[in-house]
């Protein structure tokens, strides 16, 4: 019971992590997908614009370019704002030609895109250039919040362990007060006392650790086969990671350390309750 | 080897378990300790022990000076001390032996050694026999035996007794009373607390009386009644 409670309450911030690390290390390929729109000036026709997207093309940092004619940018806005009822009433088109630039991927870290970016903002057919980065800046924003959501959780839950345990050994030293007492008559030590309690906190971190690990085992075998199906319609090679070894021990080493405390703490208080007055 | 200075012990909430007690016990006495119900002979045997701390006044016991001793100590004073008790404090999920072996196990004795100890004790009190048994299984006499064998098992100084006889009939009491005389020919320090006042004059040994928390008696020494004082 013990056991279970504190290995649920281990599995939840551990396998919580493990979703995070892997997000982290999937999203991390997704730099890759930075894109730099220029607005190419009003007055620019579209050869001119042609002969910069040859230009761009053939450089070494950029991996292709793509031309959004006037016409199409007009349907795309009239498709997605709903202002097609305004547009009817222009008599001209107000949209610029855009060009879609996707940087290569060594130029697509922020700070290299956005150099990139600026340099191409400055050639003189273009109005001003916009790095599409926002986006992935906001999600790694927001997994980076998840991630101190979890050291939290965490900290809470293990702050529960200690609790749980602590309540335990309470029981359990209720049970055996008259041993102790009987004990600490015939000239027992503290240490005396508190051995035989440590080892069963011992052995509750232990088992309970390694229900957490069995716990998040399982969820990750659930989700290898979904997760295996996604990244095959992305063509990607992310596979899901692991507990591997530093964080099996890691697991374990908290429910010990726990149980080991939460033991100590019990015995503690129930040796300085004791003490003659 | 026990000494009492102007020993005051009042519980929480108050009341005075002793007030002013001055006492001195030589090594090798046996002194009996009597009063009527609530007289303080417990809270005297207890700050012996140092079960209780004294909250006026020092308990000596063999030059060590219990209110000074810290906490950490309390444990090795407690095994120079054997105590037994009227209800004997056996621990009935465990074998007799398991029981007598207590002290020597918390002492750190090596197996053998724990063995030969606890035997010789059994031996002593005549139940030998009945090592291997459980507790429940022993009359009444034959249980305080057993506590009896626990607490002379370490060969401490001081033995104390708290109404050890007093739920035994006249003849296991006499028994009972002989094993202590037998333990303070060998140089053991008695202290027992008793009602049996018929038994403590047949044995004629020195005997204090408590009343209200004061020492009033006091057979073996020239004595000034507590109230002069005031
Ligand atoms: N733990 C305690 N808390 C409060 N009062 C106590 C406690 N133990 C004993 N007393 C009081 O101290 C007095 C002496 O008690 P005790 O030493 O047990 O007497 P005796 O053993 O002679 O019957 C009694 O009035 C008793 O009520
Ligand atoms: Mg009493």
């Amino acid at each position: 019971m013990t056991a279970g409670v504190i290995g649920i309450s281990l599995a939840l911030p551990g396998g919580l992590h493990l979703l995070l690390n892997n997000i982290q290390t999937l999203s991390g390929g997704w730099d890759a997908s930075a894109t730099i729109s220029l607005y190419m000036r009003q007055d620019s026709t579209e050869a001119q614009v042609n002969a910069v997207a040859g230009q761009l093309s053939s450089r070494r940092d950029i991996l292709n370019t793509r031309v959004i004619s006037r016409d199409q940018a007009l349907d795309e806005f009239r498709r997605l704002s709903g202002f097609a009822e305004v547009l009817e009433t222009l008599d001209d088109n107000p949209l610029p030609m855009v060009l879609v630039v996707q940087p290569t991927a060594s130029a697509s870290s922020p700070e290299a895109a956005q150099a990139l970016a600026n340099e191409l903002g400055a050639f003189p057919e273009v109005d001003f250039s916009q790095l599409d980065l926002q986006w992935l800046q906001r999600f790694q924003a927001i997994t980076a919040i998840a991630g101190r959501m979890v050291w939290v959780l965490a900290a809470l839950l293990c702050l529960a362990v200690l609790l749980i345990v602590v309540n335990t050994i309470r029981l359990e030293i209720q049970n055996r007060r008259a041993e102790i007492e009987i004990t600490q008559l015939v000239g027992a030590t503290d240490a005396f006392i508190r051995r035989p309690f440590i080892y069963i906190g011992f052995w509750y971190g232990l088992i309970g650790g390694t229900i957490g690990w069995l716990l998040i085992a399982v969820s990750l075998l659930l989700l290898e086969a979904p997760v295996a199906r996604l990244t095959g319609l992305y063509n990607s090679g992310f596979q899901l990671s692991g507990m591997g070894l530093q964080n099996t021990a890691i697991l374990l080493g908290c429910g010990v350390l726990l149980g080991i405390g939460g033991s100590w703490i019990a015995v503690g208080r129930h040796l300085s309750s004791g003490e003659p007055t | 080897m026990i000494s009492f200075e102007n020993v005051s012990k009042r519980y929480p909430g108050g009341h005075e378990g002793v007030s002013g007690i001055d006492l001195h016990v030589e090594s090798g006495e046996m002194v009996f300790l009597t009063g009527h119900s609530g007289a303080g002979k417990s809270t005297m045997l207890r700050l012996v022990a140092l079960l209780e701390r004294s909250t006026r006044g020092q308990v000596r016991v063999g030059g060590r000076n219990l209110s000074r001793l810290s906490r950490r100590l309390i444990p090795y004073h407690r095994r120079e001390v054997g105590m037994i008790f009227q209800d004997h404090r056996l621990l009935h999920d465990r074998t007799i032996f398991d029981n007598v072996a207590m002290p020597l196990i918390v002492a750190g004795l090596s197996h053998g050694e724990v063995g030969r100890r606890v035997r010789a004790a059994l031996d002593k009190v005549g139940l030998l026999q009945r090592e291997r048994d459980y507790p429940v299984t022993l009359s009444g006499g034959e249980q305080q035996r057993v506590g009896i064998a626990r607490a002379v098992v370490s060969r401490p100084p001081v033995v104390l007794a708290d109404e050890p006889t007093g739920n035994l009939d006249p003849e296991l009491s006499r028994e009972i009373f002989t094993l202590f005389e037998q333990f303070n020919q060998v140089g053991v320090t008695l202290l027992i607390a008793t009602h049996d006042l018929d038994l403590v004059k047949r044995m004629n040994r020195r005997t204090l009386v408590l009343k209200q928390g004061r020492l009033v008696g006091d057979n073996h020494r020239d004595f000034s009644p507590p109230l002069a004082r005031h």
